[in-house]
């Protein structure tokens, strides 16, 4: 186990070092750099070119790319001149609220979806069902920053329950969960219920069932611990997109996350912060893929024996 | 005629399903006793309706699209018919439990079978995890598998090993009917013979009686004190063992039997009975084997009703109607 955990840390650096290669690139194709975005109308072309060799910016892309990857593999993932601090403390700064909201939207959708996703498989082609299936396309094609002014609208301008923007309280946290949580509860639900269909009708069932086994537990113990795998395959991919921030939500409630953040690196061609966030993401969502693989083997006894082979 | 301590009294069970192709006829009317501590063989080809019977003992045919009718259906004189859920729960894996055919696909993947042992002690004999644990042990250990294997799980078991934790996830309260199907069918010669023996040993040792489930005949004369043979969801013949092997009366007994390899004759052809189940969705008028039977005729369209030979000895062939009619199987006494 230790071993296959270890192999998996392993892979992940041929994995960051194809995405810096693409961001990088990608950002330079960009036209327009840090010091394009300066007022830069009272100074000379040399002063120009000397301001570009202070921020890294001079030589080819090659030259840059080379030296980019020097520093990360020290560690260093470059200086923010937009945000005035190292990226990684930038980074780190706006992460608390990232992963706050990541946590409180899956909290949110599990609890809409698991249920839901249960109920509709038990009580296939019923009501529920049918409720649960258009309710679970509706969470995933409204787009959130729709949810989003909708929710404004009513708890905070008609009602007046709940602020609108900040991030100062829980209070503030209910909207931005929910704007997120019900677009992840869609996939969330539906997959819950696919899986469920699939382990219901299950000879293994019947056993538990002729056992005496009350029903309740028939379907919350012996079937969702087999419908598992599926569910936390989903669940993982969804935390990793959350912990790269969701741009939309945080942009409308100006919540501070790492969203908002990148959004704003790459507009003001900060390359540094820019692609520094995009490599942390990509860790982060590595790091929720291995979680979830993790947990795999506590779900299922034969994944567990493949990784210790 | 004193009464007698019926473990099972079953009678007119009828299974229809609904689908979207029609209407499924699994069950046309069964009747059956079971006396406690006795074995009956349930015979007869796949899709007969046997386990749709046994399902509906445990009150396990799902519904819908199953639709279950029957007069009577009674375990050791408590009515099931009329149990809520939560009776139902307390009987089922303790008064009466079932195995089930196919040991590859029974257990639960993601459990241990030690826990699965223990899960239904727990339920019914009122101890805790610990102790039911340490039963559970005990219970492997009684089917011939080594107690220390009851925190591995069903994948690391052979198939003949399943269908032992199989038998003793039944077996585990000591149920009084024990309704086996096909408990051999998935496994190899070699390990169905002490897979019988095992449930051979068990039953005496725990006085359980038995519903045995099985095209086999061999397994029914070994395991079994009566037989009756089901074809096409209704009983055709019922008796004592030596009725039904010896005194064979119904023509689809006979077919079984001449299927069967003669090990005094073994040059002699086997004769296969012509043709196939009818549809269970489009059953034919009267006799439901009258399409297949060389004695048929026409007065076997008509509705059928059952013929006593003997207290013991049920057929339901209307041929018998006529004057003189035997079927070609000589009987032996």
């Amino acid at each position: 186990m230790i071993r296959y955990i270890a192999k998996r840390v392993l892979m992940m650096i041929p994995v960051l070092l194809a995405v810096s290669f693409v961001v990088y690139f990608l950002m330079d194709l960009a036209p327009g750099d840090l010091v394009d975005s300066m007022n830069t109308m009272d100074m000379t072309p040399e002063q120009i070119e000397e301001l570009r060799k202070q921020y890294g910016l001079d030589g080819n892309v090659f030259e840059r790319y080379i030296r980019y990857i020097g520093n990360l593999i020290k560690g260093d993932l470059g200086f923010s001149h937009t945000m005035n601090m190292p990226v990684f403390d930038a980074f780190m700064q706006r992460f608390p609220a990232t992963l706050k909201l990541a946590l409180a939207s899956i909290a949110v959708a599990l609890l809409i979806a698991i249920p839901l996703g249960i109920a509709a498989a038990t009580h296939h082609r019923s009501l529920i069902d049918g409720v649960s299936m258009v309710g679970g396309l509706l969470g995933l094609s409204m787009p959130n920053f729709w949810v989003g002014l909708l929710l404004i609208l009513l708890f905070s301008s008609k009602l007046g329950w709940l602020p609108s923007t900040g991030s100062d309280t829980w209070l503030h946290l209910i909207m931005p969960a929910i704007t997120v949580g019900t677009s992840q509860a869609g996939t969330l639900t539906r997959i819950t219920r696919s899986s469920m269909l699939d382990v219901i009708r299950a000879d293994y069932l019947r056993t538990a069932r002729a056992k005496g086994v009350p029903e309740k537990q028939v379907i919350r113990k012996h079937a969702l611990k087999n419908a598992l795998i599926p569910i936390i395959t989903v669940f993982g991919s969804t935390l990793g997109n959350a912990l790269g921030g969701a741009v939309t939500t945080e942009t409308i409630f100006a919540w501070p996350g790492v969203g908002r953040l990148t959004v704003n690196a790459v507009n003001s061609r900060d390359m540094a912060l820019a692609t520094g966030c995009i490599i942390l993401f990509t860790v982060f969502l590595n790091i929720s893929i291995l979680l979830v693989d993790i947990a795999y083997a506590f779900v299922d006894p034969r994944i567990k024996a493949q990784y210790s082979k | 005629m004193h009464e007698k301590d019926l473990v099972l009294d079953l009678q007119n069970l009828r299974i229809r399903f609904e689908t979207d192709d029609g209407t499924v006829y699994a069950v046309n009317g069964i009747d059956l006793q079971l006396e406690r501590g006795k074995a009956i063989g349930l015979v007869g080809e796949t899709g007969a309706g046997k386990t749709t019977t046994a399902l509906s003992m445990l009150r396990l045919v799902p519904t819908p699209p199953g639709i279950v009718e029957c007069d009577k259906l009674a375990l050791n004189g408590q009515d099931v018919l009329t149990m809520t859920d939560k009776e139902l729960e307390k009987i089922r894996g303790k008064d009466i439990s079932m195995i089930f055919q196919d040991p590859m696909t029974a257990l639960n993947p993601v459990f241990t079978v030690g826990d699965q042992i223990a899960e239904s002690i727990h339920l019914h004999e009122n101890c805790n995890m610990i102790e039911a644990q340490r039963r559970a042990i005990d219970m492997l250990e009684l089917v011939g598998i080594p107690g220390e294997r009851a925190g591995e799980y069903p994948h690391q078991f052979s198939g003949g090993m399943k269908q032992r934790v199989v038998i003793a996830i039944a077996l585990a309260c000591h149920p009084q009917l024990l309704i086996a199907d096909e408990p051999t069918t998935a496994l190899d010669v070699t390990i169905q013979a002490q897979v019988l023996d095992l449930m051979k040993n068990l039953r005496t040792k725990y006085q359980t009686s038995l519903i045995m489930i099985t095209h086999d005949l061999g397994i029914v004369a070994d395991t079994c004190d009566e037989v009756a043979v089901m074809y096409a969801g209704s009983i055709v013949e019922k008796g004592t063992l030596e009725d039904v092997f010896l005194r064979t009366k119904h023509p689809y007994t006979e077919g079984l039997f001449n299927s069967l390899p003669n090990i005094n004759d073994r040059k002699a052809m086997l004769t296969p009975i012509q043709g196939l189940m009818p549809d269970p969705t489009n059953l034919p008028e009267g006799c439901p084997f009258h399409p297949r039977c060389p004695y048929a005729g026409e007065d076997c369209r008509k509705p059928q009703t059952t013929r006593k030979f003997s207290d013991t000895h049920f057929v339901r062939c209307g041929a018998y109607d006529r004057p003189g009619f035997h079927i070609a199987r000589k009987e032996e006494y």
